[in-house]
């Protein structure tokens, strides 16, 4: 299969490309812009005039229901709802029944993403077995499953001694850890940030130490295992602080911020709406001031949809009883090209924290576009507005506080190994 | 452009009157008053004497508490009685819940047993906002006490014992002592004295037990009891629950009491016809003495008695304006009905 997409504004960061040309794909794979390979004939031409093109998108954080929670979604409904908002890649998180500890568990997510054939999954595996912070994982074999890295989803190592032991054997084999710093204890039970609004609600609250102290222990720990890490989620200006500090000195660590962060703060919850109870809590409006800052100053590397499709049943439920969480592969793109209209991000930062940050930070060989890597690429329609509800997302989880939101920038299409797998009018 | 979608106040109706009584977040100084002023007229000499009134006669309330309490669901079913409604009681927490069923379930269920009005107590901050967004239309909620959040017809019933004995709440200075971090009762109280413009609302307790952002109620704080009291026109103490021990926010009743409990020499700091209020039950000798607790300027049990009238005052406010709106819907039917049909007459044949 031999496809020409025509006229785009093709915007790829990995190669400092923005320019209006041609691209060309051939067997799953591009092979040329601005010129064709030698006697291409394609059997399919795209017009994309006015369109740009983008790297398909990688998510470092996005569960897809399987296996374990397959009531409010599977690895074919979720990758579909990826497509659609315009991701190609994405990580799953261990946080899965059973946890992905084994290299079988690994394996199968690896297989029914296969059978899918939508995107590209890749799964992170257990740091410690069954995520309970007592005994490490099976790292090396975990590897060898297929895993990308390793972490401990939303629960983190609360004893020190193993963490470190975690970090040194991993920083052995050269395996990247996701951390997301949280101190159990002081978070006690907390289901909101602790500020201005859990003090006027009476919600339990969480406070940023929860999260920075923590935050200090993991950067001394990683310091001294030699590890690189990477700090998933990070939701207070102080952490942002630490992170570029830390940075300075020269420590190899990387660190990312969930798209809703950028955009919802505390004061959202006035009205209790379990939608907006997320892990970690929504914070003030001057920590998401400094989230932004982060972004746009590069000390924060990805942005990250933090997918977690809930049901009815889970989110159906007084503030404190629900569960976190928020459905956000398709409003991924949609909220960080709000973030170009707002300023704070030029077009090309943007895709670039989408694509070729967190594939480098992975180590993998996507969020390009460059001659030789697999076609996955989105097609945007810049100056198509649309509205978020619920019977248009594909997700199985319609937990989106963004639903009734009027995003600009439609994706029009979505190619994955060279084949269209999401047109928006199809839908 | 972003479209974030803004709620309208959950708890009131299309004409701004009490549809819910959640929060006294958000609600005007009129409703308060209203609220006040009606339970003035429950404390009428003949009603006393006949005590039942049949404003809800032929009304169901539901008393859900998925949280224990005596003396709160008591003065409910008090209330609701002497307004003639037929009174349930349920202790959700030893049953349907217990067995698997989902909250919403459980409400559904019992909404279709015909209930006009659910007064809901939940360990939740927000369950009562909850219970409110999914009933159905002509059903009422009114919070008896949800989580941390609020407790607003205690809050009411402290207000009217204030303007029953100092005159008006404009203009006191009022202290509100122990802990407030985990107190829905000191919340509620916060806000209506803020609405009934007190002029000064000071909070006293150590730091482990005064919320993180007290800027956020408009209210001083103080670590220092003596500090607090210091002409004040209102004393409020709260109940200290014991977990506070075992939560290591404090380090025994011994200390909390030597810093914080209300005695006789402390009261004196406050002015000499402060009067002193606790929302009950009391632990003498742990926030407040009993020289106190049984003395001239505490007003308690008057607590207790108004907190009667003044439940009595909201459900018949709530009632009476859903009433009103049917009332006024009603009257917008038939006057579009007879516009059609003079409409259909003048029409020819």
């Amino acid at each position: 299969m031999k496809i020409v997409i025509q006229n785009g504004r093709i915007i790829d960061p990995s190669q400092n490309l923005d320019r209006t040309a041609n691209l060309y794909i051939a067997r799953g794979h591009i092979v040329g812009i601005d010129t064709p390979p030698e006697g291409f004939e394609p059997n399919q031409t795209i017009d994309a005039q006015g369109k740009w093109i983008l790297p398909g998108l990688v998510d470092m954080q996005a569960r897809l229901g399987e296996p374990g929670h397959n009531q409010t979604g599977h690895i074919a409904s979720e990758t579909k709802a990826a497509v659609a908002g315009g991701i190609t890649s994405l990580c799953c998180p261990p946080d899965t029944d059973p946890v992905t500890d084994t290299q079988a568990v690994a394996e199968l997510i690896q297989r029914r993403a296969r059978q899918a054939a939508t995107a590209f999954v890749m799964p992170i595996g257990a740091l410690t077995q069954g995520l309970k912070g007592e005994r490490l994982s099976e790292m090396y074999a975990l590897k060898q499953g297929g895993c990308v890295a390793l972490s401990q989803a939303n629960q983190p190592i609360q004893n020190p001694l193993i963490l470190k032991n975690a970090l040194e054997y991993a920083a052995s084999h050269n395996l990247l850890v996701l951390l997301r710093s949280e101190n159990q204890q002081l978070k006690n039970h907390g289901v909101a940030h602790s500020g201005a609004v859990s003090t006027r609600l009476g919600l339990p609250s969480i406070p940023a130490s929860a999260e920075t102290t923590a935050l200090a222990r993991d950067l001394i720990l990683v310091e001294e295992a030699g590890v690189r890490a990477h700090f998933s989620q990070i939701s207070c200006a102080r952490s942002v602080e630490m992170i570029q500090q830390a940075k300075q000195r020269g420590l190899p660590v990387t660190c990312d911020v969930a798209i809703h962060q950028l955009f919802l703060t505390e004061m959202d919850l006035l009205d209790f709406s379990s939608l907006l109870h997320v892990s970690p809590p929504l914070r003030s409006q001057a920590d998401r001031d400094a989230l932004r800052m982060g972004v746009k100053t590069g000390v924060i590397d990805a942005i990250v949809s933090d997918h977690t499709p809930l049901g009815r049943d889970e989110k159906q439920l007084p503030f404190g009883e629900s569960q976190p969480g928020i459905s956000g592969l398709e409003t991924l793109l949609a909220l960080t090209l709000k973030l170009v209209d707002e300023k704070v991000l030029s077009l090309s930062q943007a895709i670039q924290l989408l694509t070729e940050h967190p594939a480098n930070i992975l180590g993998l060989n996507c969020g390009s576009l460059q001659t030789g890597s697999s076609a996955d690429l989105v097609i945007v329609d810049p100056e198509d507005y649309w509205t978020l509800t619920s019977d248009s997302m594909l997700s199985e989880g319609k937990n989106s506080p963004f639903i009734g939101w009027e995003f600009n920038g439609q994706v029009e299409m979505t190619l994955f190994q060279g084949r269209p797998v999401y047109l928006a009018n199809a839908v | 452009m972003s479209a974030r979608l803004t709620r309208p106040n959950i708890q009131l109706n299309e004409h701004g009157k009490l549809k819910h009584f959640l929060t006294l977040e958000g609600l005007k100084p009129h409703h308060l008053t209203e609220i006040l002023d009606t339970a003035e007229s429950f404390l009428n000499p003949h009603t006393n004497e006949i005590k039942k009134v049949p404003l809800l006669r032929g009304k169901t309330i539901m008393n859900l508490f998925f949280e224990p309490s005596t003396r709160t669901r008591t003065t409910f079913e008090i209330a609701e009685k002497r307004l003639s409604a037929d009174v349930m009681n349920l202790n959700i927490s030893a049953s349907a819940t217990k067995k698997g069923e989902s909250l919403l379930d459980t409400m559904w269920n019992l909404e279709a047993m015909q209930a006009d009005m659910f007064v809901i107590r939940h360990s939740e901050s927000g369950a009562a906002h909850f219970f409110a967004e999914h009933v159905a239309p002509h059903v009422h909620v009114l919070n008896a006490g949800d989580g941390q959040h609020a407790h607003p017809t205690q809050a009411m019933l402290d207000m009217f014992t204030i303007r029953k004995l100092k005159g008006d709440v404009f203009d006191l200075k009022v202290a509100i002592v122990g802990d407030i971090l985990h107190s829905r009762v000191a919340r509620s109280q916060i806000q209506a004295l803020s609405l009934l413009e007190a002029r000064e609302i000071r909070v006293i307790g150590p730091k482990t037990l005064i919320p993180p952002f007290p800027e956020a109620l408009g209210v001083h704080v103080f670590h220092d009891m003596e500090a607090g009291l210091e002409g004040v026109d209102v004393v409020i103490m709260l109940r200290l629950q014991n977990e506070r021990m075992q939560g290591a926010l404090l380090p025994s009743e011994q200390e909390y009491f030597d810093l914080y409990g209300l005695t006789e020499r402390r009261l004196a700091y406050a002015k000499p016809d402060a009067i002193v209020m606790h929302p009950g039950p009391i632990n003498r000798g742990v926030e407040i003495d009993s020289a106190v607790a049984d003395g001239p300027q505490s007003v308690i049990l008057q607590q207790v008695t108004y907190g009667i009238a003044v439940r009595m005052a909201v459900m018949s406010i709530i009632m009476s304006n859903a009433a009103l709106l049917a009332q006024s819907q009603g009257e917008a039917i038939d006057s579009s009905d007879t516009e059609e049909k003079a409409a259909t007459q003048e029409r020819p044949e």
